[in-house]
């Protein structure tokens, strides 16, 4: 897998302002390459629009991005766009009582297992806890 | 409910808050302490920053179409002298200036 291309500039002069805000700062050119979504993107994508709609509103996506806009820069821009959101989805999950770390790891364990009996190669690492918990 | 009344009408020169925002807003950090005219009036929504804390986001937010000079915006700025940049700005970060200071830069 092709290591994506990102933004990992420091953020000169930026003031204080959240990782994600960075208009005006400088990025050289935008990279434009399109490419397809992997079947877990799509996945994720759907799972926001049922978990924010009006049947289960479970929150908005306004707490979506301010569980992203939390985000430290190194943890902004080593995560690509779907891992902020499947994230901050399980961030929020937590913050709303819907699941508990405990069920989610569990669940995790599980599938991991179940790929591993199954000869399927497992991607990625675990994604640390540290910035779950509501807040005011 | 009832939409709340604008503050601001089309025309009124507006500076940008400069303060810092914890959570989420939705006012991007280089319009801050920059000052624009109201160009449009986009509505009244319910408010973003509490929205992201699970609030039912009352009272709702006047939500402005606000222009801004590129020159006005940017050190340097080496464009056009009229180019211009609109941004959509709540209400609860806009303050009203006087007109007379920018009354003739902002003509549509």
């Amino acid at each position: 897998m092709p290591e994506p291309k990102r933004k990992t500039e420091l953020r000169q002069g930026a003031g204080g302002r959240a990782a994600h805000d960075v208009g005006g700062l400088d990025f050289g050119p935008i990279d434009r390459t399109e490419h397809d979504l992997a079947l877990w993107e799509k996945r994720v994508d759907a799972m926001l629009i049922l978990l924010t709609g009006p049947k289960k509103g479970a929150f908005k996506i306004d707490a979506m991005r301010r569980v992203i806009e939390d985000y430290g820069q190194q943890q902004y821009d080593s995560t690509t766009y779907y891992e902020k959101w499947i994230r901050a989805i399980r961030n929020l999950l937590v913050e709303q009582e819907i699941l508990t770390k405990e069920e989610i790891e569990a669940k995790i364990a599980a599938v991991e297992e179940a790929m591993r009996a199954s000869g399927r190669e497992l991607q990625g690492g675990s994604v640390p806890w540290d910035d779950v918990g509501g807040r005011m | 409910m009832s939409a709340p009344a604008p503050r601001f009408r089309i025309g009124d020169v507006v500076r940008v808050d400069s303060r810092m925002a914890l959570g989420h807003c939705r006012t991007p950090f280089f319009l801050r302490g920059k000052t624009g005219v109201i160009v449009g009036i986009q509505g009244a929504f319910h408010d973003p920053e509490k929205l992201a804390y699970h609030k039912p986001g009352l009272p709702r937010q006047v939500l402005y179409k606000v222009r801004f000079k590129q020159s006005d915006l940017w050190p340097n700025y080496r464009g056009k002298p009229h180019d211009h940049l609109e941004a959509d700005i709540y209400e609860h970060w806009l303050m009203r200036i006087s007109a007379e200071a920018r009354s003739d830069s902002h003509a549509a």
